[in-house]
């Protein structure tokens, strides 16, 4: 209902904007230069042109519009799928879709394969003389039982009627099937059955199913029977055998003889035992495989070819949705197990993925317990213990408290302290934020800030000492040009999957990329600006402070934009491999069960949390160098 | 005694290669309190060595060089600098720049606020004190340059081409400037220029240097200073012994100059 009010609103806008910027177009002066910088500037209409192009492709390529304007479509299709597949075995006996008969196809092969045995046994050096008689022979009297399975005069009568029969039984229903009355009315209690089935049968990509199996309108119960009936027939069919008395007579025959030889094997004779092998499955192959003499099912074949004709043209609307509003795939190659084959599986609806992320947001639901972004009462003890380490408390001169002779213990100051550091104290509680989105924002902060800690007076320090440069240089650049995660491995197994690993690896990202970043701020500080400040009567400190450290912000403020958006891809990575929270564990998660909406919404979630970061940062930029690119 | 005292101040460089660059050859004057001295010469003549040595910011090779009797050693509060384009710190204010000196020395804020005022005033930014240094057009930045050396009262004042990226017009104005300040303040000052003009018209002493090794070419003692401080630059510059010095110099540095194309070629 939704969908189809925003496709429609959709249309609307591109409409809209496209006519508007004709207009524009044609009352702006024309400038008559090509590549004209005002150009660029664009125009609201073309930015909403575009997002609501973006949203229709999406719209449309995951099949929701398909599922707002004919929510039946999909079940629908799944029974003509169902029709197609029961016709697929039977058409595959004739040249509809295939280039020969089903039977011309098999003697040729088997021919072919009896003829290469027969060459390969003639050329085995190590078999013996008598034995390689002995196969060919066999393999002869293989080949020579073909002839039984397609001369007209070894069909038998009984073979004929069940072929007629089945014939007969395809022309009703192709006489039928586009009959108002078709399929048949069932008996009462039958037809109780189906409606309560279907009752229960939830719909078209509710959780846990893809389409829904059960025919749902009248078209697709007449698809879904004659699938049924088609099925009856084919199984009928294949399970009918064309073996006149003579036919099994060979057969047994060379059975028999197999039978003999090999029970006249000892176990050293393995070669045999293989080529005997073999040539008793050359013979097995030809007899299940469905062979009949050349013209024995015209009938057949016709009235297949009929049936599949009008089928096809019942389709009809239900053909046309499938072309128009299933793009890049379709439901009926899906066979009878009904799900979506394309774009329909892996690009969610947007209404399935907005009502699957308005449930996540919901903090009692989340993702495995966790909600994605809410926040938890904590006791400001829990917190004070996190800060204040419990070796302050040791520290401090004094004992703590020995029990008394009466059994008391009497605290003092060192143990109250301690009480303290550890948080055993009762306090009000303060509301921190918790969830998969806050671990992913903590991690990456905190990664980000001791790498700017420790980081810029390092690079700073390099940037002016030679010593320094030359001592610290071969450590980072050693460490840097390896890709983040290449350390991951290492670096979960010293400091373990949870946080500290985490925050380790950031803080390697980030720690590089600052110091480069202050080192190239401070190298570039021009020489005039100390001299100045030398003759102006600054020490080394507040030239190092005033002078040095200002001017090299530009820098070391790009690189804490450059080092948030690699932590943020190294945090996504490494929570991909390790943990059990965070954004990138939910997608993880999500990936091993197929929850495709799922991992869209992740991925949306880290677009937009790495633009907020690199939109804030960027503010900060602005407003602390508004210098840069000025001086 | 507060003089400028220099003796066969010699300065040779030393290139990564081990070639040797004789800047400065045997470089003695004496320049009084309260001179302007103004230097003149072809690119790469060892000007800017010679104003760095009397900053403090280069050692000399051999020779000495003494401001009222101190073997200058170092940079000092007592020389200050003014470069060519500025060397201002963008990211501060006019007057955080202007009071930088003073907030070094942690001198008190109130007297350090009057005294910005009062330097401010001079140099004709009067209430230009809370703008970006970035928004400056080149002239003001210069302004603010002079103000920023003069507030911390230095004995001599060195400048290297202060006035050698800004336009003509504005140019002018600096010069009448540079003028008022040394006579308001009566400091002795060494100024830096390639523009003969210009050092005609500030210089009350003008050398002349020239290249390889660099020296002092000739010394001139001129009037032109001390008429630009009541009289029209620009009249003075059509004066006519203005414009047959003129001449005379060009023509000498011209000289100078081929010489160093011929040796190269
Ligand atoms: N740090 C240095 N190392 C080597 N040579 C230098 C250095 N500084 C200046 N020179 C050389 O000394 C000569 C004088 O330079 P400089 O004083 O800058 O000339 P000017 O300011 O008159 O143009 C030039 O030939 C220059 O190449
Ligand atoms: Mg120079």
């Amino acid at each position: 209902m939704l969908t189809g009010i925003v496709t429609f609103l959709i249309i609307f806008a591109v409409i809209g904007s496209i006519l508007y910027g004709q207009k524009l177009i044609k009352t702006e002066k024309t400038d008559a230069v090509f590549g004209n910088p005002e150009r660029a500037k664009g125009g609201v209409h073309w930015v909403i042109l575009g997002s609501c192009f973006l949203l229709f492709l999406w719209l449309y390529y995951s099949w929701d519009i398909a599922k707002a304007f004919y929510p039946k479509s999909a079940n629908e299709l799944c029974q003509v799928a169902k029709v197609t597949e029961s016709l697929l075995s039977l058409k595959y006996l004739f040249p509809i879709e295939e280039r020969q008969h089903k039977s011309t196809a098999i003697i040729q092969r088997e021919n072919v394969n009896i003829n290469d045995k027969i060459l390969a046994i003639q050329n085995a050096h190590k078999l013996e003389t008598h034995d390689k008689e002995r196969f060919v022979r066999l393999l002869n009297s293989t080949q020579q039982i073909i002839p039984l399975l397609t001369d007209e005069k070894y069909l038998q009568l009984e073979t004929k009627n069940i072929i007629s029969d089945l014939t007969n039984r395809i022309k009703r229903l192709t006489e039928n099937f586009p009959k108002d009355t078709y399929p048949p009315a069932l008996s009462d209690e039958a037809e109780k059955k189906r409606i309560e089935a279907l009752q229960k049968q939830r719909g078209w990509g509710a959780t846990g199913m893809e389409v829904p199996p059960l025919p749902e309108t009248r078209v697709g119960l007449k698809f879904h029977t004659a699938a049924e009936e088609l099925n009856k027939i084919s199984d009928e069919f294949f399970s009918m055998r064309n073996h006149h008395p003579k036919y099994l007579r060979k057969v047994k025959a060379i059975i028999g003889e197999i039978k003999r030889y090999k029970s006249g094997l000892d176990d050293g004779q393995e070669l045999e035992m293989t080529y005997i092998k073999e040539i008793k499955k050359l013979g097995q192959r030809i007899h299940y495989a469905s062979i009949f003499p050349p013209s024995a099912l015209d009938a057949l074949e016709q009235s297949i070819r009929d049936f599949d004709k009008v089928q096809k043209q019942e389709q009809g609307a239900i053909r046309v949705r499938d072309i128009l509003f299933f793009p890049g795939g379709t439901i009926v190659s899906s066979g009878p197990t009904c799900a979506e084959d394309g774009p329909g599986r892996w690009l969610p609806k947007p209404s399935d993925t907005f009502r699957i992320f308005g449930d996540l947001l919901k903090p009692s639901v989340g993702f495995k317990m966790i909600p994605m972004l809410w926040y938890e009462m904590m006791g400001v003890n829990k917190i004070v213990d996190f800060f204040l380490p419990d070796w302050v408390a040791d520290i401090l001169p004094g004992r703590y408290p020995v029990h008394t002779s009466y059994g008391k213990v009497e605290p003092n100051f060192k143990s109250r302290v301690l009480d303290i550091v550890t948080g055993n104290f009762e306090a009000f509680k303060i509301p921190v934020p918790t969830g998969h989105i806050w671990d992913s924002f903590l991690r990456v902060f905190l990664g980000l800030a001791l790498g700017i800690i420790f980081g810029v007076p390092l690079g700073i320090f390099m940037g002016l000492n030679r010593f320094a440069k030359g001592f610290f240089d071969p450590l980072v650049e050693l460490y840097r040009p390896v890709p983040p995660l290449a350390w991951a491995p290492l670096i979960i197994t010293v400091f373990g999957i949870d946080n500290v690993g985490k925050v380790f690896l950031l803080f390697m990202v980030s720690f590089s990329i600052m110091i480069i970043s202050a080192r190239a701020g401070a190298t570039g500080t021009q020489l005039s600006k100390i001299h100045a400040a030398h003759s102006l009567g600054a020490s080394r400190w507040q030239i190092l402070r005033e002078v040095i450290f200002p001017n090299s912000l530009p820098e070391i403020l790009t690189g804490v934009r450059v080092a948030a958006g690699m932590c943020w891809g190294t945090l996504v990575a490494a929570e991909f491999l390790a943990g059990t929270t965070g954004i990138g564990f939910v997608e993880n998660v999500a990936r091993k069960y197929m929850q495709y909406e799922v991992i869209w919404i992740t991925i949306f979630v880290m677009g937009v949390l790495g633009l907020l970061f690199d939109i804030t940062i960027r503010k900060i930029i602005d407003r602390t160098i508004p210098w840069r690119g000025k001086g | 005694m507060s003089d400028l005292v220099s003796q066969d101040l010699n300065m040779i460089f030393t290139s990564p290669k081990g070639e040797h660059v004789h800047a400065l050859k045997d470089i003695t004057f004496t320049l009084k309190k309260g001179e302007l001295l103004t230097v003149l010469g072809p690119s790469g003549c060892g000007k800017t060595t010679l104003l760095n040595i009397a900053a403090g910011f280069l050692r000399p090779t051999s020779g000495k060089i003494t401001l009222g009797n101190n073997e200058i050693n170092g940079p000092g509060v007592e020389r200050g600098m003014v470069f060519q384009q500025g060397a201002l710190f963008e990211w501060l204010t006019v007057a955080e720049n202007v009071n930088f000196g003073l907030r070094m020395k942690r001198v008190d804020p109130v007297k350090t606020a009057e005294k910005v005022e009062e330097w401010l005033d001079i140099v004709g930014l009067k209430g230009f004190g809370n703008t970006p240094t970035y928004q400056l057009s080149g002239g003001m930045q210069q302004r603010v340059a002079l103000a920023r050396c003069l507030i911390n009262d230095p004995e001599l004042i060195l400048m290297d081409e202060p006035l050698g990226a800004l336009d003509a017009l504005t140019r002018e104005k600096m010069q009448s400037l540079v003028l008022k300040i040394w006579k308001e303040t009566g400091k002795t000052i060494i100024l830096i220029t390639h523009s003969v003009e210009e050092a005609l018209l500030l210089g009350e002493r003008v050398y002349v240097m020239a290249p390889r090794p660099g020296r002092i070419h000739t010394e001139y003692k001129l009037p032109f200073a001390s008429m630009g401080l009541d009289g029209d630059l620009r009249e003075i510059k059509n004066n006519k012994e203005f414009v047959t010095k003129r001449e005379e110099i060009l023509s000498m540095i011209w000289d100078m100059e081929e010489e160093i194309m011929g040796k190269e070629i």
